[in-house]
């Protein structure tokens, strides 16, 4: 029976358990709640993608309706491994939200916090494994309504304005989604994502479908804040209550890479995209002006929430600079990069979040000395910051690895000494906030000297994504043989010209 | 000239998209935002609907004597895509009236200057 219906868990289970996590109501009650559920949906994605990874992709017709006529989910060996980063992120981030919204959202408001999180959990795990394209919309929209709740639960009113700004942004990318949703509904006359595929191959160049391409791309990066569509992000990173930002940081824009990736490869068809529209030398040109632009930006800041948002936008640059390299090392690279940067975001944002608990602040001013004060947070920050900058045995280094490799096996000598000096600007960023905590004198207040270690239930999800990002440095199995398994599956029937395979 | 009038559910699509469009980027007042958002997504609604007609085809229904239906997928997609749009609508609405709480405005431009004060 489970096993039969395997694929729509990470779906149903926190669809389901949102309207009860709000009539729960109470704080503690719906916290034990929210993170079973969230679990449960994590063993059940690890079960797909050991399921995928054996017998192949698994297709499951939602209401029995056979496809392509009903709403088809479809897991594959790509999505089963986003969905388990994204479910896995989310257990973590609820673990550590029990003690942390406590300071920074209003006790009537916590039901509503672990409900919009699972509808958030939902929609994210919707967009991943859904096969229809109009289904897919709908998925973005649930995760992006909750989302929107989640930011603007924060004390700071700022946090009401920078909504605001995200609601429009995010709305009109969603709009542009359904535009080219739309014109792709008008030439094929399906919304199925294989049978789309199919369909479209039988036109040549066709200028709606184009146009339809252009729409989906536009909206899709505004959803993953692709330079120089990024402008929503950094506000609301910085406003939003820390464990959302934690959250956020850490799949949300992942899963719009995803879904970026599964438009070009699965419904266009890489060659289309790649070689009749050439959108790679955009998107290579962005991502690398993104890189430079957010890295520096990041250097500037002196709210470390701040500075961190705008290092994900530099990320983001990484991951879409490994599809626009159109090979299956490249692709893989920013698969890989997907999973390993929510483990370190997820534990760099959880860090800074402590401290914002201990605190009240996460000015880089308020980390003076903290090395002494919070040995554990501060340690948990360092390890991550070195993965983010890509130091050896973390994380960070085997996608930065594989990345370069990859460019360089193009040729492409530029590109991989440019992701080079983005990771120095990197070592500025990190850098100064680690200066500020261990090598700088904390005041001398009288608040100041009773700073202490945040509870065990906060350090713990911090300290497993530390350990998991020194795991996955050094034993990088797992997530190779998943990301090398995946892009070669999304370069099938491909062979880009003068790339070898 | 035929080719204005042979697509002018297309010029009506465009012509509003581009409205709202503008509104969404010109209007410094949040609820004039907000309206500007839904003639926007109002617009993608319609294109659909339009779409979705057959020439000659009637309402979707098995009767006696009609052989040619207009399409009627179009139209279930933009149900749920109409009420993702209100509750689009509904979350910036609340977001408006929490802002004027706290700020006592709703210009952009003025609660800007109050946040930049602090």
């Amino acid at each position: 029976m489970i096993e039969q219906h395997l694929a729509a868990l990470p779906i149903i289970l926190p669809l389901i358990a949102a309207p009860i996590a709000l009539i729960l109501g109470r704080s503690m009650l719906t916290w034990a709640f929210a993170t079973l559920v969230s679990a449960l949906s994590c063993i059940a994605s690890w079960q797909l993608l050991m399921t995928t990874l054996s017998d192949g992709a698994l297709s499951y017709a939602l209401g029995g309706w056979p496809p392509p006529w009903g709403i088809e989910l479809n897991v594959d060996v790509t999505n089963a491994f986003v969905l388990l980063a994204v479910s896995a992120m989310s257990t973590l981030v609820l673990i550590y939200s029990k003690d942390s919204i406590e300071k920074e959202i209003n006790a009537s408001n916590h039901s509503l916090y672990y409900t919009a999180h699972l509808l958030c959990l939902t929609g994210l795990s919707g967009m991943l494994i859904t096969g229809d394209a109009f289904n897919l919309f709908v998925f973005l929209e649930i995760s992006s309504l909750a989302t929107y709740t989640l930011v603007s639960l924060a004390s700071d009113r700022r946090c009401l304005t920078a909504t605001f700004r995200y609601l429009v942004m995010g709305t009109i990318g969603a709009t542009f989604i359904l535009i080219g949703v739309g014109m792709l509904y008008m030439k094929t006359g399906t919304l199925n994502m294989a049978d789309l595929s199919t369909k479209m191959a039988a036109f040549e160049s066709n200028r709606t479908l184009n146009t339809g391409l252009a729409f989906i791309m536009v909206g899709v990066s505004l959803k993953l804040a692709l330079f120089p569509l990024h402008m929503w992000l950094p506000a609301a990173y910085t406003h939003a209550p820390s464990s959302v930002t934690a959250f956020l940081a850490s799949t949300a824009t992942k899963v719009a890479v995803y879904v970026m990736i599964r438009f070009i490869f699965s419904v266009f068809g890489a060659s289309h995209v790649f070689e009749t529209m050439s959108m790679e030398i955009i998107l290579m040109v962005l991502a690398i002006v993104a890189i430079f632009k957010c890295s520096y930006m990041a250097t500037v800041q002196s709210n470390v929430k701040t500075l961190l948002a705008y290092s994900s936008v530099a990320q983001i640059g990484y991951m879409v600079l490994g599809i626009s390299l159109v090979s299956v090392p490249g692709l893989m690279s920013g698969l890989i990069h997907i999973f390993n940067h929510a483990l370190m975001k997820g534990a760099l944002f959880m860090a800074v979040g402590a401290v914002f608990y201990r605190m009240g602040s996460v000015n880089i001013e308020a980390f003076k000395g903290l090395g002494k004060k919070m040995p554990l947070t501060m340690a948990a920050f360092t390890i991550a910051g070195l993965s983010i900058i890509g130091v050896p045995l973390t994380a960070g280094f085997v996608s930065k690895w594989y990345l370069v490799t990859a460019a360089l096996e193009q040729d492409l000598w530029i590109v991989a000494a440019l992701v080079l000096l983005g990771s120095l600007l990197a070592v500025v960023y990190i850098g100064r906030v680690l200066e500020a905590a261990y090598f700088q004198e904390p005041p001398e207040s009288q608040g100041a000297k009773n700073i202490k270690e945040v509870p065990w239930l906060m350090l713990m999800p911090m300290w497993i994504l530390v350990l998991a990002n020194i795991y996955f440095g050094i034993n990088t199995g797992l997530t190779v043989e998943a990301a090398t398994s995946a892009s070669q599956w999304l370069f099938q029937g491909y062979n880009p010209a003068g790339v070898a395979l | 000239m035929s080719f204005i009038a042979d697509y002018y559910n297309y010029w009506i699509v465009v012509f509003l998209m581009m409205t709202g469009f503008y509104i969404v980027i010109s209007a410094s007042n949040l609820v004039k935002k907000v309206v500007g958002l839904n003639i926007f997504q109002t617009s993608v609604f319609m294109l659909y609907i339009s779409m979705g007609k057959v020439k000659g085809g009637t309402a979707p229904i098995l009767t006696e004597g009609a052989a040619q239906y207009s399409n009627p997928l179009p139209h279930v997609l933009i149900l749920t895509a109409i009420v993702v749009g209100v509750a689009t609508t509904a979350v910036a609405l609340s977001l408006i009236v929490r802002i004027k709480e706290e700020y006592g405005t709703v210009e952009e431009n003025e609660f800007e200057k109050k946040d930049d004060a602090i």
